[in-house]
Formats: structure tokens, sequence, C-alpha cells
């Protein structure tokens, strides 16, 4: 679904990422891991342009993303994203904000939308905040929220930028309780996340990353309990 | 014989009065004597008409400016519009030659060069306002895009949403909401200037006073009322201003 051939990304004189190739299958669940500063975010937001990579190429869907004749704004309707800091639209009523795109995109008409909007939102137990603003949520209803808006565009893949990192400690499970059902559903899923718990549980392949490349990589189970290289023991033993 | 008539004639015959007398003498004159309130009454309709013409020239400039700008600060990397490189550039000689030259010296050149077979005064005050006001404008207001959070719009960008959308649906309401207290301090500013174009012949409310105590040769309650006629519009402004800024809180409430 996702190919990744040779991707390169540098700010300035600072390489971040040097030469990623990478297949994502249908269905698969990646969860990327490794340092901080080790190129994880920066290859996510690669993958639905945000970032623009230096060189390379991503294919998504058949269509090469990174061909500038392609046309980004129809293909990142394909691709949700959930950001570290939710993203919600401040100015926005929870319902406002996950009918804006669906609606102002000609994907479904403004009844079809709020119709779908309110059944996500009572999938994940929010729908009485519907005429809420984001300042009035908690972060892990925000963030609970940011998903469902993602997911009202009916996206082919979710995209996944340390969801839980910006949260309170009692609010993380609430957020991961919600990726592990999309999971299920069979959702194709990037996430980049320090809950080792969740990878372990949840991811079909796991990437290790480290200095902008992919270090190691295999089912959670190679890389929890048998990791191979050296700087991936070294990372485990700190964090788990 | 009324008051007036009779005090006025006390004083031109050097006779002594009283500081009240005086002050009735000098009030009537200023404003009551041949219907002189209708002068500044007048002048004040040429002030708020050019302040809202300029308003308008200066809101759709700055907005321009700004946007384009912006969109020309945040291409994509590999994906620069040639197009936008040139504009941007037009952009950037407006504000800095716009705010690095005095106002004065703006509306004399239009109004004693560019505009010199003009007789409509007015027109070109507030046209050479409009466009001053809109350089201040446009940084205000990108000044407002700028300090948004970046996530706002790459979560809209995610979404599928073009840029267009991203800035008119999610950027600007927030943007607004920021910049509106510098906004409004422009827009006093505005009001108060519309004074200058008294000096290329824009018939306002301080060219109303001057040709007032030009005639009267008494220039202190002219020139009082009109700066208390400008200090009440102003006021006006500012209440304006609370309310607005009370309705767009809405989305703040917790």
């Amino acid at each position: 679904m996702i190919v990744v051939k040779d991707l390169h990304k540098s700010f300035g004189d600072n390489e971040v990422l040097c030469g990623i190739t990478e297949h994502i299958q249908v269905g698969e669940k990646v969860v990327i891991i490794g340092p901080s500063g080790s190129g994880k975010s920066t290859f996510l937001r690669c993958l639905n342009l945000l970032e623009v990579p230096t060189s390379g190429e991503i294919i998504f869907d058949g269509v090469s993303m990174t061909d500038p004749k392609t046309n980004i704004n129809e293909m990142r309707q394909k691709m949700g994203m959930v950001f570290q800091h939710f993203n919600l639209f401040n100015n926005l009523s929870v319902l406002k904000n996950m009918t804006l795109a669906p609606v102002r995109l000609k994907r479904m008409s403004k009844a079809e939308a709020e119709e779908n909007a309110m059944a996500l939102l009572r999938r994940v137990g929010l729908a009485d905040k519907a005429n809420a603003y984001p300042s009035q949520l908690s972060g892990g209803q925000k963030q609970r929220i940011a998903i469902v808006r993602a997911l009202a565009m009916k996206p082919k893949v979710m995209l996944f930028d340390e969801p839980t990192s910006a949260l309170d400690p009692e609010m993380v499970g609430e957020v991961l309780e919600v990726m592990k059902e999309l999971a299920d559903d069979g959702m194709t899923m990037v996430v980049v996340t320090h809950e080792m718990g969740f990878a372990r549980e949840v991811a079909t392949r796991v990437l290790f990353m480290d200095g902008g490349g992919i270090l190691e990589q295999g089912t959670p189970d190679e890389i929890f309990s048998h990791p191979k290289e050296e700087r991936t023991q070294l990372f485990l033993s700190k964090v788990l | 014989m009324d008051y007036y008539t009779q005090w006025k004639a006390m004083i031109s015959s050097g006779e002594e009065v009283t500081f009240w007398q005086d002050f009735y003498v000098k009030f009537y004159q200023a404003f009551i004597e041949a219907d002189r309130w209708k002068q500044y009454l007048s002048g004040v309709g040429t002030t708020l008409l050019v302040t809202a013409i300029a308003l308008i020239i200066g809101i759709i400039l700055g907005v321009t400016v700004a946007m384009l700008r912006t969109a020309h600060d945040q291409q994509m990397p590999g994906r620069r519009n040639p197009l936008l490189g040139v504009l941007n550039a037009v952009c950037s000689v407006y504000t800095t030659v716009i705010r690095g030259t005095p106002m004065m010296v703006q509306l004399l050149i239009m109004g004693m060069v560019i505009f010199a077979s003009s007789r409509n005064f007015t027109a070109v005050g507030a046209l050479t306002l409009g466009i001053n006001s809109g350089a201040y404008v446009s940084e205000i207001i990108r000044g407002g895009l700028m300090s948004l959070d970046p996530g706002q719009a790459e979560a809209g960008r995610s979404l599928g949403l073009g840029y267009f959308d991203t800035m008119r649906y999610i950027v600007i309401p927030q943007a607004f909401k920021a910049v509106l207290p510098a906004l409004s301090n422009e827009f006093i500013i505005l009001l108060k200037d519309t004074s200058l174009i008294t000096y290329i012949g824009g018939k306002e409310l301080l060219y109303a006073a001057q040709g007032i105590y030009s005639r009267t040769y008494e220039a202190m309650f002219p020139l009082i009322g009109t700066a208390l006629i400008y200090l009440a519009l102003v006021m006006v402004l500012t209440r304006l201003q609370g309310k607005l800024e009370r309705r767009l809180r809405e989305s703040d409430r917790r």
C-alpha cells in the first residue's frame, strides 16, 4: 500500500533521514520505535508529505506522492493523521471539526457527514461532546476526537505521530483502547510511539529506527524478546 | 436683543465682561452662529466616510498582501511558484516604501503630484489613507498568521483540505481573534489620521473647524470641540471592539 524508496530528508545541513526503503502492506500495523532524534516523526510526516523529502520516492495506493504533478490534497484524503498535540481546530465545535473536511471536499452531504460523525463519536463514547469546543475537553478526549476526525474521511491508512506522548498518564489508556479497536477492525496503521506495551500487543511489525535509518525490524517478539542489534538492546533496556 | 449680540457688543466696545459671558459668546460663535454646527456635522460625515473607504481599501490590501507573503513563505521546497516570488517582491517593496515614509509626505505626493489635476481631494485622501493603512494591516495580519500553532494548518492539510480552505476555515478565524486588539488600534489611528487630509483640501472635521476659526479668529472652541468629537468617535469604536472580542471568545469558554 505504501512503498518508500531510498527516502532522504535534510533540514539544512542536518540529514535526518538517510535512505529509508520500506513496504507497508494493506492491513499491517507497523509500529516505529526508537530514541528521540532518530527520525521517526519525520519519516511518518514524509509519508503524507507534511515534510517534503529531499530525495527518494513514496508511492501510496499506486500513485507517486513525490511526483510534483500528483494532487497531494486528493491523496491526503486517503491518509488519516493523528498528531501528538491533537491539533483540533480550536475555533470549531467538535462536530464541525469532524464534518468540515468531508463536506468541504464534497465527500459527503452535510447531513451524511453529521450522521457519520455522530456514529463515530458514539463509538468512542463522546457523543455528548458534539457541540463542545476543544478548550472544554481533556487531553484524552481531544485525542479520541482527533482520531475520529481523521476517520470521518474514511481513510485507507492511519498515521499516528506519538498520539499519547502529550497525555496525562491516566488518559493514555483510553486513547490506546480506541487505537486497538481500530486495529482490530483491520485498519492499516503506522504508529510512532513510546508505548511498548501497545507495540507488543498490536503491531504486526516493529521498526527500530536510529540515526535516520531503520536499524532493525521484525515481529514484536523478535524485537522485544530477541533484539539482534546492540543499539536496540540498549534502547529497550532503558525503556522496558 | 439676545444675550449673544448684547455681550458681543460689550466685548467689542472694550467693556468688562464676566468669564461666563465671554464663554457664552465664544461658544455661540463657534457652534451656533450661522448654523456652524452643520459644518461640523458634515465634517464628521466626511471623516466617517473617509475612514470607512480607507478601512475597506486597507483591509483588502492588507489581507491580500499578508496572504501572498505567508503563502510565499510556506511553500513546499521543490514546489515553489515563480509567480508568487514576483508578487512577494512587489508586496515587500510596498510595505517597505509605505512604512518607511511619513503619511503626511505620502498625502502631499498623492495630492500634489500624482493626482494634482484631481479636484476630489476627499477621494484622493481616502485612497492614500487606505494604501497607507494596508501596509500596517498586512503586517498585523501576517503576525497573527505566524503566531498560530502550525499544527492547526497541518491538521487541516493532513485531512486533504487545500491551502485556501485551510486558511479560510481554520487559520484566519483564529488569527483574526488574536490580532483584533492590534487591528482595532490601527483603525483608531486611521480614524484620527483622516484629519491629515485637511492639508490636501479634504473637507473633513478638522477642515470645518479651521474654516470656522479663520472667520471668527477664535480657535479654542472649534479645536476643543473637534478634539471632543474625535474622542467620542474613538470611544464608540473601542466599545464595538470590546463587544466583538466578547463574541469571538465564545469558543474559549471552559
